[in-house]
């Protein structure tokens, strides 16, 4: 017997969750998505989560299993809890639950929304399909995989802390169109995109790749976006100039001036950011954590200019 | 496959695959003997697997364990689309008989519509049809049909009440029996009886059946009664209207005695053109289920006989 420690909620009975724990044999060959079912079908008939394909397809069915998401519908049950064992299940993180592990997907979806996740293109519709290359396609090939489950917007660190942040989904779905050899407002794209809440608030922490049940991965679709930023001259915001201080700091002498990056990111005539940088960096002061004044190079610097040039910057 | 399609293998039409399939377990020949039997896609190599087969490569995995690049898949023949459904003509309107009268107000698209294209039996990618071709003219049909016309004079009260009516129905019900059950065992009828080979006798069986689950569905028993996201109360509806479907699928299986795509009758192995070229109108009456035929447009393809 396996014991599954399930998150319950549902506030017209009680207002606050609690946990309650289920038996189960585990079938041999069932998913954790075939365990949820024989628990409702079976034993309490009131456990609500949200299915559908059950094939990992439509992306219903993602939950929190011991704090990660995952696709309950993809994986085998026996890989992660074996009987004698306890797994603990509880609804998305990030969102709202609304009852047991079903959570409200309003925000997420006002976020995908928000990066028009539309074909913009040059011309009116032509009688039959625009082609694309498989070259241009394979650019929008891994985000167009993604089946909206979730998981990666669950496990957000910057969601956690900022909910204005678009979010992994959201940014991967904007990689989808600003990646499209058809559109024709890729500028317009990155340039929202580089607002605060975009790509440039993002940690690079990668909880997103390691979450996605798709080869989306949000993460890797977001630098590709930031990229794109860059090279359409983007670069009049925090975020860019963070990126392209962080370079030119690496490429003269090999490592991080930490004096001169806030001031860089910030703008060198943003007066008003630049103070606001004051406390930070007074309060670092009294706890004897200020970098070193006078920045030094470090010993093989060389080296790094060499690979500098080798890539041609 | 070389016994059942010679020329054509394992890329014969899905009907004659699932038949070859099913014969073999038939005969004994599944894995250990069971409803199973090996798919074998080593010959492809890793290279052309992972270029056009990435998705199914990773369904093997994260269901089965099973890598299909280095190991044969075990698979057994399961319903993969429904051919039939809700009548519409071409602008996605559907349409309540044969003359094609079109019911006001009520358009389907995708796999849910008939829009007669498929025929007997959907060839593979054609289901794309259903979302590039109809969903596109259904969305055009539905602009052109609201445009200047207002809503209906529907009373919010009252149809709130019809619904509530139909909850309370199913709260009110005596409980004795489980709704798991009655799932489990339509399940089991419809694959051994009315899956993919068929004759009088099974059907019958069937038939009857489901009758006898459709009174055990209406003595179920309802664990939660709540209005919050109340995902058992949408189940047992959705079982309720998989009970419909499976009669009308198994009384016009009854009825049509030819074999025709992915309809095969051991007792009609042959198609039979002059009875059976139509389409199965069927309707709900009070007394039972009425079925009556829409003839079958054909333009350029005659139908032929199939050899692989
Ligand atoms: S890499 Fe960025 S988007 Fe992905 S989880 Fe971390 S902070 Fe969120
Ligand atoms: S990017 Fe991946 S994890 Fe996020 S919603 Fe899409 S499929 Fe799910
Ligand atoms: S049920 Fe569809 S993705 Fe799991």
């Amino acid at each position: 017997m396996a014991t599954f420690r399930i998150k319950r909620f549902n506030p017209e009975k009680q207002p606050e969750p609690y946990y309650e724990e289920f038996q189960l044999d585990i079938p041999s060959g069932a998913t954790l998505l075939d365990c949820m079912n024989l628990i409702k079908w079976t034993l309490d008939g009131s456990f609500s989560y949200r299915m559908s394909c059950r094939s990992a397809i439509c992306g219903s069915c993602a939950i929190k299993a011991d704090g990660h998401a995952l696709l309950a519908c993809q994986r085998q049950a026996e890989h992660l809890v074996k009987n004698d064992e306890t797994i603990t299940l509880e609804p998305l993180g990030n969102l709202k639950p609304i009852k047991d592990l079903v959570v409200d997907f309003n925000p997420f979806w006002e976020k995908i929304n928000k990066v028009k996740p539309y074909l913009e293109p040059k011309e009116t519709p032509p009688e039959k399909e625009r082609l694309q290359s498989p070259q241009e396609f394979r650019l929008i090939d891994d985000s167009s995989t993604c089946i909206m489950c979730g998981a990666c917007y669950s496990d957000c660190n910057t969601l956690e802390v900022d909910e204005n942040f678009l979010g992994p989904a959201a940014l991967a779905k904007a990689q989808r169109f600003v990646g499209d050899s058809r559109d024709s407002k890729t500028l317009e794209r990155v340039q929202a995109l580089s607002e605060p809440g975009g790509i440039w608030d993002c940690t690079h922490c990668g909880e997103c790749v390691e979450r996605c049940p798709k080869p989306a991965r949000p993460f890797d679709r977001i630098k590709e976006i930031m990229t794109v930023a860059l090279d359409e001259g983007v670069t009049n915001n925090v975020g860019a100039r963070h990126a392209m201080s962080f370079f030119n700091s690496v490429k003269r002498s090999g490592n991080l001036n930490e004096n001169r990056i806030p001031v860089e990111s910030m703008g060198i005539f943003n007066i008003q950011g630049l103070l606001s940088l004051l406390p930070v960096g007074l309060r670092m002061f009294f706890k004897g954590k200020v970098p070193p004044i006078i920045h030094h190079s470090i010993e093989e610097v060389d080296d790094v200019k060499r690979i500098f040039k080798e890539l041609d910057q | 496959m070389k016994t059942y399609a010679p020329s054509r293998m394992e890329l014969a039409p899905r009907d004659i695959v699932a038949r070859a399939e099913q014969s073999e377990m038939d005969a004994g020949r599944g894995i250990d003997g069971k409803d199973m039997i090996h798919l074998d896609l080593r010959h492809l190599g890793e290279a052309r697997i992972m270029e056009r087969l990435p998705q199914i490569r990773q369904l093997g995995i994260d269901f089965l364990g099973v890598d299909c690049i280095t190991e044969c898949l075990p698979i057994q023949p399961t319903a993969h689309y429904s051919m039939g459904g809700i009548p519409t003509d071409k602008d996605s309107h559907v349409i309540t008989d044969e003359q094609g009268t079109r019911m006001k107000g009520f358009f389907a698209a995708g796999e849910c519509a008939c829009v007669s294209v498929h025929g007997g039996n959907r060839l593979g990618t054609n289901s794309l049809l259903e979302a590039v071709v109809f969903g596109e003219r259904a969305g055009k049909s539905v602009l052109k049909y609201a445009t200047g016309i207002d809503y209906g004079g529907i009373n919010e009260g009252q149809e709130k009440a019809r619904v509530l009516k139909k909850f309370e129905e199913v709260y009110q019900r005596d409980g004795s029996e489980s709704y798991n059950d009655i799932r489990d065992e339509m399940k089991e009828i419809m694959m051994s009886h009315c899956g993919v080979f068929r004759d009088k006798e099974k059907l019958k069986v069937c038939i009857e059946t489901l009758n006898g689950l459709q009174e055990r569905f209406a003595k179920g028993k309802v664990t939660d009664k709540g209005k919050v996201f109340n995902t058992e109360i949408y189940e047992i509806m959705e079982l309720g209207n998989m009970l419909s479907v499976a009669q009308i699928i198994a009384t016009a299986a009854l009825r049509r005695q030819e074999s025709r795509g992915g309809h095969f009758r051991t007792d009609f192995p042959k198609r039979d053109d002059e009875n059976f070229l139509h389409h199965s109108m069927v309707y709900a009456n009070p007394d039972g289920l009425e079925i009556k035929s829409k003839p079958v447009v054909i333009t350029k393809h005659q139908p032929a006989e199939r050899t692989y």
